[in-house]
């Protein structure tokens, strides 16, 4: 493969030449006085990401843990919570989450009296719970798979060894379980990059939304959102990348 | 205490007749069926398209559909929806005055099932380009070998035979495409979300009417669920059932 085909040469001088067309035929002399704005915009996109992928991931484990081996107790509601997540768009959720638990908060005085007011009424909680809850519904049923997939006969060996339940979860069933689900674990992290736009939609300011008032402001169409478009791929490689060294730095058997 | 009572003096809110906001929602409910099931059927089409340019095109053909699938895939629908809207409707417009006819303004549903389309397209290529992979090599060459041609040869034997691979991606594909019909609010298109966004913010009851839409989107993925379910079983009639997964 080191030799490069003929036609991805031309390819490749198209795509250069419609870069460059773009570079210097379109309006970017607001880019200087938006730059602070766009870095705190990507920082906040990024920081949302994360912090809703790590949380959504643990919550995840006992949905899916729940899912294939639990009492039918347990096992009934995170079924429920999984579909109601699945089924119903994400927009909606965040937007029942915000104006609708944010418009019933305010009639109760304990709640306003509480010390958890001051950020109740701010949008970022709101965002970042509504977020976790659909990267956990999505992964649980990822998890439920992955936990299903553990051949039973390392769990009944670790059993007969006498090993205690939680940690045979702990250092048999967990790890295989995780490893089995990573390659879909990257994919669901780029969905999940993709769906933290709906945040600007309650009056977070990530990149999106940054991306929305410098249209606003100079009424230049295209050329944010063509920003914007290049600002999610980079971060989506930049995610592909980081699973594939990750999934490779795990030992594997490929049947 | 207080909150429970809020409730259920608004429920009334969600009568059919003109008091209440039933007939909207259900209005709203039904653009988002249409479009959801517009964009599935382009997003087939494309789909199919893309899957034999990538199995059978020239090297040109699978690199330009490698960038399609690749940058549609990474860059969030709300984006695409918003780049795709503007230029859709700016190109169709240019197209005309240089036809020498006026203007004219984009319907939402169209706009909405074209753009959503576009999106559909790049996930469907995946899923058609897998389940054609998964179909025994040997069919299509013994078909060729018989001297059919391309045509029928995809009518009867691929696309068939395919078909049960390809359901379950597609099952996902369509609940990918109800949902997405959703980000459609934010243009202001007058699908189930955005009319209920009006009803909430008139009548001030967020909360109740949020939880009525969720209620219809989960009762309409629901429904697809199990005609999914019966398509499957339908596409499979005739193949042995191999163990495992008994969905």
């Amino acid at each position: 493969m080191s030799r490069v085909a003929p036609h991805r040469i031309i390819l490749g001088g198209i795509a250069l030449a419609i870069v460059v067309w773009c570079v210097f035929a379109l309006r970017w002399d607001w880019l200087p006085k938006y730059l602070p704005l766009i870095g705190q915009g990507i920082w906040r996109t990024v920081w949302i990401l994360a912090v809703t992928t790590a949380l959504g991931f643990l919550l995840s484990i006992p949905l899916g843990l729940a899912q294939a081996a639990g009492p039918w107790y347990l096992a009934a509601p995170a079924r429920v919570f999984c579909s109601v997540i699945r089924g119903t768009p994400l927009l909606l959720q965040l937007w029942l989450l915000y104006f609708g638990l944010g418009s019933l908060f305010p009639q109760f005085p304990w709640i306003r009296e509480s010390d958890l007011w001051p950020y109740l009424r701010q949008a970022w909680p709101y965002a970042v719970v509504a977020l976790t809850l659909s990267f956990a519904g999505y992964e649980g049923e990822v998890m439920r798979g992955a936990f299903r997939s553990v051949p039973r006969g390392q769990l009944e060996a670790a059993r007969a060894m006498g090993m205690p339940r939680f940690t045979i979860l702990r250092r048999i069933w967990l790890p295989q379980a995780i490893q089995r689900a990573l390659p879909t674990l990257g994919g669901e992290t780029v969905l999940q990059l993709k769906a933290t736009p709906l945040v600007a939609t309650i009056t977070v300011v990530d990149i999106y939304a940054v991306a929305s008032r410098v249209r606003q402001d100079t009424f230049i169409v295209y050329e944010p959102l063509l920003l914007l478009a290049v600002v999610y791929m980079i971060i989506t490689g930049v995610i592909v990348l980081a699973f594939r060294q990750l999934e490779r730095r795990l030992p594997s058997r490929v049947a | 205490m207080t909150g429970a009572l809020a409730l259920g003096s608004t429920l009334d809110l969600l009568a059919y007749s003109p008091p209440g906001w039933g007939a909207n929602l259900l209005r709203g409910l039904w653009n988002s069926v249409l479009i959801a099931l517009g964009a599935f059927g382009l997003g087939l089409v494309i789909g199919t398209a893309g899957a034999y340019g990538k199995l059978y095109g020239g090297p040109v053909t699978r690199d330009l559909l490698a960038v399609y699938t690749t940058v549609v895939r990474a860059v969030p629908e709300l984006v695409l929806i918003l780049i795709l809207y503007f230029a859709v409707t700016d190109v169709v417009n240019q197209l005309l005055v240089a036809w020498g006819q006026s203007r004219i303004q984009i319907s939402g549903v169209a706009a909405g099932i074209t753009v959503l389309g576009v999106v559909q397209g790049a996930y469907a290529t995946e899923v058609l380009r897998g389940a054609i992979l998964a179909v025994p090599a040997g069919q299509i060459e013994a078909a060729r070998a018989m001297g059919m041609p391309p045509f029928l040869l995809a009518r009867r034997i691929t696309l068939p035979a395919m078909l049960s691979f390809a359901i379950p991606g597609l099952a996902n594909l369509w609940l990918v495409a109800t949902k997405d019909t959703a980000l459609l609010a934010v243009v202001g298109f007058g699908e189930l979300t955005q009319e209920t966004r009006q009803a909430a913010g008139t009548t001030k009851a967020f909360f109740t009417f949020f939880l009525a839409a969720g209620v219809l989107y989960l009762a309409l993925s629901l429904v697809s669920g199990v005609i999914f379910g019966r398509i499957e079983k339908w596409a499979r009639r005739g193949q042995p059932n191999v163990g495992g997964s008994g969905r």
